[in-house]
């Protein structure tokens, strides 16, 4: 289906009260296979069995970075071609995503202290999702403080863009900088390093968090649809009253 | 299962993560029935978008 084609929101509704059932029930089913396989895989010959927690902090950590580039892609469409749900997918992504970016923080900590001695470092791979997670709240900030919708989205467009340096950054703070953190261990070059006993459960687990992810969106975009029209209708209800 | 000796983090972690999807999950169910309400609320009142006339 053409993108334009999804412009029209009753359409755009139509086609939410379809996937939102099915990608939450998808996303429950991956995410109890991909934990029930993680909990059954062997312990990390290093981490023992603090590895456990992997299989929620770096799902959430690719959730937090994903709805930030769909967030600037959303702002492009806003800015340059003017599509007419781009902003609705912006907005509804923001506190989506700052609630995934938490999890990776909080998840990140607890795994953090045993593993290094501390629950925070200002690490860069630590202080650039810091950094993240506060572009989410300036972007989410931004929406609530103007009121008008179209005013609103293209500052947050502007801000959300201009916050996008940060993804690279986080991606590659560990290459770029001498990094507590471990470096990448399964997006690269020369393919993954995690044994396949671990990066199943991983993989599997990533995929059910996504699941969840488009869900939780298409959900909070049809919230969105559904909190514009009350704003016409309750104009156009004042507009009424006042010419009777 | 023996979670060994960090067994508390590891738990913590996963109850950190129940928490934090059950309340965005709760939240967004809330706010679409609170948002259906109140346009089915308008609607009654006769309110109409052009549009919809």
């Amino acid at each position: 289906m053409p993108l334009s084609e999804l412009a029209n929101p009753h359409r755009f509704l139509r086609l939410a009260r379809v996937l939102i059932p099915a990608l939450a029930v998808l996303a429950l089913v991956l995410i109890g296979v991909g934990l029930v396989q993680g909990f059954r895989a062997p312990a990390d010959y290093q981490q023992g069995e603090m590895v456990r927690v992997m299989y929620i902090h770096v799902p959430s950590a690719w959730i937090a970075l994903v709805a930030y580039t769909l967030m600037a892609i959303a702002s492009l469409g806003t800015l340059v071609w003017r599509h007419p749900l781009a902003d609705v997918a912006a907005k509804a992504a923001a506190p989506i995503g700052a609630a995934f970016c938490l999890l990776c923080l909080v998840t990140g900590a607890l795994w953090g202290r045993p593993m290094w001695g501390a629950y925070w470092v200002w690490d860069p791979r630590l202080t650039s999702v810091l950094v993240l997670f506060l572009l989410y709240l300036g972007v989410i900030a931004l929406w609530r403080a103007i009121d008008d919708p179209s005013r609103a989205a293209k500052a947050a467009a502007i801000l959300t863009l201009v916050g996008f340096i940060n993804v690279p950054i986080v991606k590659f703070s560990v290459e770029w900088w001498t990094s507590l953190h471990q470096g990448a261990s399964v997006f690269r070059l020369d393919g993954p390093s995690i044994h396949p006993s671990l990066l199943q459960p991983l993989l599997i687990s990533a995929a059910g968090f996504a699941a969840l992810f488009f869900a939780l969106h298409l959900a909070a975009m049809r919230n969105e649809i559904l909190r514009r029209r009350l704003r016409t209708l309750g104009i156009l209800a004042a507009a009424e009253a006042e010419a009777r | 299962m023996d979670l060994g000796p960090h067994a508390g983090f590891i738990v913590a972690a996963y109850a950190a993560t129940a928490i934090i999807v059950s309340a965005l999950v709760l939240w967004v169910v809330a706010d679409y029935r609170e948002l259906e309400r109140s346009i089915a609320e308008l609607e009654a009142r006769g309110a109409k978008r052009r549009s919809d006339r």
